[in-house]
């Protein structure tokens, strides 16, 4: 240890502070210079803590699911009973969407229509829920094979219902997913059977806001509310949410995602190789070169 | 002499207890930012995370500045910002502020009953929160909501006995006397 005098001790001590403050300022600073960096850091934090989270996150789960095998011998009579009823509803269900399946086949069959190759997805477990104040995210751990070759920052996460998110932020282990409902969301949608384009704005709180809808035909209180391919973010016809009207009187989404409890997330990670989802201006070689987007036009020509 | 002798060369023993008296602040700082962040599904689960992290460093730069110093600050106000997604280096400086606001005020706030040292803590907090609602309104260019603001003013002044009932039985310890 460096024998140091007193005086000169006290000194730096009571500098360390001051020094220490204009440290995190120069870092807000360098952070507001360079957005990447946060983007960098964060991830590599990610990758620590996600096998830890991991790691801890399923024995909270299984608390939370309830007290196990002896306190679910207790209510066996009454779940059976609610399973038996919910059984009869989903088969008639069942039938249901075997109909429509056979309808929608012999359309299809009718126009010639070409199916979209279904996209490469990942399920990770959700491991951390991090949303900040102001910021709506979730921790998903990945599996630890199958993303050598690609990046997944922008694939579409959902969970069993419908649209969740996008990945904001992935390392090799994690990624970190930007809930719907967080304030610099905004996702494109088709409303209803009609398709009317709207944009679904994060707000904060549970359910997005609807902006931008056609000012004549407001969008109809429980009409689904589907991704659009507008922008090219999102493929079209994912399964958002409904329309509801809230207190204000303003058209809200009410997510199909339990994003509150959201569990398990399949990441929808839409390649180079898959068909462009927007018309992009054929003719840019120089900076568009690098765009997974414009390299994927130019395969498809 | 063998009085001397002991003090200068304690036991391993007693050289690790000091050292996990003096590490413990700061360790239940970061451990606990980072349990708060499990899927626990509790309301207003991210508010809790800075009025955790505020609690913290207000009740030890009041009791114990020394297990608790600025470097150590600074690094779990980062981690609170990479946790959170807020802007980097945002909370770095409000905990900053507040340690600095607390040592300020440490020689008149020491000798008071807890009621109203709670009252000040509550302050400072409503006061770092205000600033991180106006620090990122201004980085994000638009007017964020208020109510968040109030939910974790709200749960830094109701965290803040609980944690400190808890901390000041860690303080409390025998070896803690050099350490104040």
């Amino acid at each position: 240890m460096i024998r140091l005098s007193v005086p000169f001790r006290q000194a730096l001590s009571r500098l360390t502070l001051p020094v220490m403050l204009m440290f995190s300022l120069g870092l807000v600073l360098i952070g507001r210079a360079d957005q990447s960096l946060a983007g960098h850091l964060r991830s590599g934090l990610d990758d620590l803590l996600a096998p830890a989270y991991q790691l801890v996150a399923g024995p909270v789960q299984t608390v939370e699911h309830g007290g196990g095998v002896i306190g679910n011998l207790f209510d066996l009579e009454g779940e059976n009973e609610m399973l038996r009823a919910e059984n009869a509803k989903l088969l008639q269900w069942q039938a249901v969407a075997l109909a429509l399946e056979a309808q929608n086949d012999a359309l299809k069959a009718s126009l010639d229509y070409v199916p979209q190759p279904t996209p490469k997805f990942f399920t990770g477990d959700v491991v951390a829920d991090l949303g900040g104040v102001y910021a709506r995210s979730v921790l998903v751990a990945l599996p630890p094979t199958g993303l050598a070759d690609q990046s997944i920052v922008g694939a579409i996460a959902m969970d069993g219902r419908g649209v969740a998110g996008r990945v904001v932020e992935a390392g090799s282990r994690s990624a970190r997913v930007l809930l719907i409902t967080d304030l610099n969301s905004r996702v494109p949608v088709a409303i209803g059977a009609a398709g009317a384009p709207a944009l679904m704005a994060g707000t904060n709180g549970p359910d997005p806001a609807l902006l931008y809808w056609a000012p004549g035909q407001p969008p109809a209180e429980g009409a689904a509310v589907l991704t659009s391919a507008v922008g090219g973010a999102f493929p079209p016809g994912l399964p958002v949410g409904i329309v509801h009207y809230n207190a204000q009187n303003d058209p809200v989404v009410l997510p199909l995602a339990d994003l509150d409890a959201l569990r398990l997330l399949r990441l929808f990670a839409y390649a180079s190789n898959e068909p462009v989802l927007t018309p992009i201006p054929a003719a840019k070689p120089g900076p568009a070169a690098h765009s997974p987007l414009a390299a994927a036009q130019r395969t498809n020509h | 002499m063998s009085g001397v002798r002991v003090r200068r060369r304690p036991s391993a023993w007693r050289r690790l207890d000091a050292a996990s008296r003096y590490a413990w602040p700061a360790a239940f700082l970061v451990f606990g930012l980072l349990v708060i962040g499990l899927p626990l599904g509790l309301p207003g689960q991210a508010e809790l995370r800075p009025a955790y992290a505020m609690a913290c460093v207000f009740f030890w730069s009041l009791y114990r500045p020394s297990s608790l110093p600025a470097p150590i600050v600074a690094l779990s106000g980062l981690l609170l910002d990479l946790l959170d997604m807020a802007p980097l280096g945002l909370w770095a400086v409000l905990l900053l502020i507040l340690q600095g606001a607390t040592l300020a005020s440490r020689r008149r706030l020491i000798p008071q009953f807890f009621l109203l040292n709670w009252l000040v803590f509550a302050a400072y907090a409503a006061a770092a929160t205000a600033l991180a609602w106006a620090a990122q309104s201004i980085l994000n260019l638009s007017v964020l909501p208020l109510l968040p603001v109030a939910a974790q003013m709200l749960a830094a002044a109701g965290l803040y006995p609980a944690l400190a009932a808890l901390f000041i039985r860690a303080h409390r310890g025998p070896a803690a006397a050099e350490l104040a």
